[in-house]
């Protein structure tokens, strides 16, 4: 199997194909990116991923691998000639693990809330759990870091791939709700972890303009109240 | 000894996948077991974010989260690996566990519901079983292969646990007719010694979980 034969399957304006695509350049791993089209599953992607029928979908020769942060891990193990995304230590490894899962399980969902929100107390209950969350995650900050600019330390890590991510659509639930999440004052360290994270040289190019991430989702919100 | 603490409840399937990785790696630990009405201070201190168990404390530092906890064991203790080698199995054995996960509230919808609402929710178990079943297990004896490995813990709350919960919400999804493999793989796991001597008495739990389902289908 050709180390270069990768492929991934996903389109550019989801936070989860997004992961890949930086755990990739990190790796300094080449791979296609075929135009998969919004809101429809090509045949590859139903065929690849029968079980779930979602993007990323990463094929490494003629293997797919599914689910986001299980295709990052992955490439972290594959491809260990790059710098680690995981650290080496067990703890450490747990604390990154334990981050990435609360990112997934409880901030993400409390930040679609947010965005989803059409009344102001749905918005302020929304906004509030975010706070709530974001709060949590600034002391992680704090405790992975050691000090340093990244929850992986030095460079770019795990969590910082898994939330980091997500920072376009942050931006534009902030912009859609008329709200600041990342604030200064309360989560000082995420602040300028963000600015770091994006002038990354693996995450330059790869998630998209705040400005289009607000468009596409009324263009979505419009779809869904017409159908 | 001393040195490993788990917070745990004897209820809990999360924190059997837990005893069970320790004790098929033969790591002495010491349990300590939670009131989760009345939650020991110790606990809310290891998991702020959660307040749940189980919770792993090796050299005074916690872990929380059943399944980071479970990597947790076979990264600090590599005897008797319950993980493939190979990156690729790793990500299959990793797939089916978050699949087990992501199904989750799909089995708990089917425990809190009655009537219609509980038939139209079996009909999608039924399925998630089927997929276990055809592609997850297809013809090992173990999720693992030929020995338990991290799946066939994630999925350890199926025998046992969905078996009692059956009797108690009235459903017979996990049938030996219609799940043939899924069912004797449930009747395997349980007879491994590390399985067999760890799992709660069925009659309490049986009482335990009834008056939970009263409890979730009064509100």
């Amino acid at each position: 199997m050709a180390a270069t034969d990768v492929k991934l399957l996903g389109v550019g304006p989801s936070p989860y194909v997004n992961r890949v695509q930086i755990a990739l350049n990190l790796k300094s791993v080449n791979y296609e990116f075929p135009e998969q089209t919004m809101g429809s599953k090509s045949e590859l992607v139903l065929k690849s991923n029968p079980v779930h029928k979602k993007i990323p979908v990463l094929i490494h020769g003629d293997k797919p691998i599914c689910e986001s942060l299980i295709i990052v891990q992955y490439i972290d193990e594959f491809w260990t000639s790059g710098p680690s995304i995981l650290p080496s230590d067990p703890y450490d490894r747990a604390l990154h693990r334990f981050w990435a899962a609360y990112i997934d399980d409880k901030l993400s969902p409390v930040m679609r809330e947010l965005r989803m929100a059409e009344t102001e107390e749905a918005k302020q209950v929304a906004l509030d759990r975010s706070s709530e969350g974001l709060a949590l995650l600034e002391e992680a900050f704090t405790e992975c870091s050691k000090g340093k600019s990244f929850f992986g330390g030095d460079n770019i890590g795990y969590v910082d791939i898994a939330f980091g991510s997500s920072l376009g659509w942050v931006r534009a639930s902030e912009k859609l709700a008329g709200v600041t999440l990342l604030d200064q004052a309360k989560t000082p360290g995420l602040v300028s972890w963000a600015h770091n994270f994006s002038s990354h040289q693996a995450v330059k190019g790869v998630i998209p303009e705040t400005d289009k991430l607000v468009e596409l989702f009324k263009m979505f919100q419009a779809k869904a109240k017409a159908n | 000894m001393g040195e490993v603490k788990l917070h745990g409840f004897w209820a809990s399937p999360f924190s059997h996948r837990v005893i069970w990785a320790l004790k098929l790696k033969g790591v002495e630990y010491e349990y300590m077991e939670e009131d989760l009405s009345n939650k020991s201070q110790l606990l809310l201190q290891y998991n702020p974010a959660h307040k749940k168990i189980p919770v792993l404390v090796h050299r005074n530092k916690p872990v929380a989260e059943s399944l980071v906890i479970l990597e947790y064991i076979e990264e600090t203790w590599p005897e008797n690996p319950l993980l493939p080698l190979d990156a690729c199995d790793r990500a299959m054995a990793r797939f089916w566990i978050n699949f087990g996960e992501q199904k989750g509230p799909v089995f708990f919808n089917l425990f809190r519901t009655t009537g219609e609402a509980q038939e139209k929710t079996g009909e999608e178990v039924a399925q998630i079983l089927k997929t276990i079943e055809e592609k997850a297990l297809g013809d090992n004896n173990f999720f693992g292969g030929n020995t338990l490995g991290l799946v066939d813990l994630s999925f350890g709350w199926l025998p046992h646990w969905f078996e009692v919960t059956e009797q108690v919400q009235g459903t017979k999804l996990l049938d030996p007719t219609t799940l043939p493999r899924l069912h004797a793989w449930a009747q395997n796991f349980k007879q491994v010694p590390v399985i067999r001597d760890n799992l709660p008495d069925p009659q309490k739990l049986s009482a335990h979980l009834k008056r939970l389902r009263g409890n979730l289908l009064k509100n």
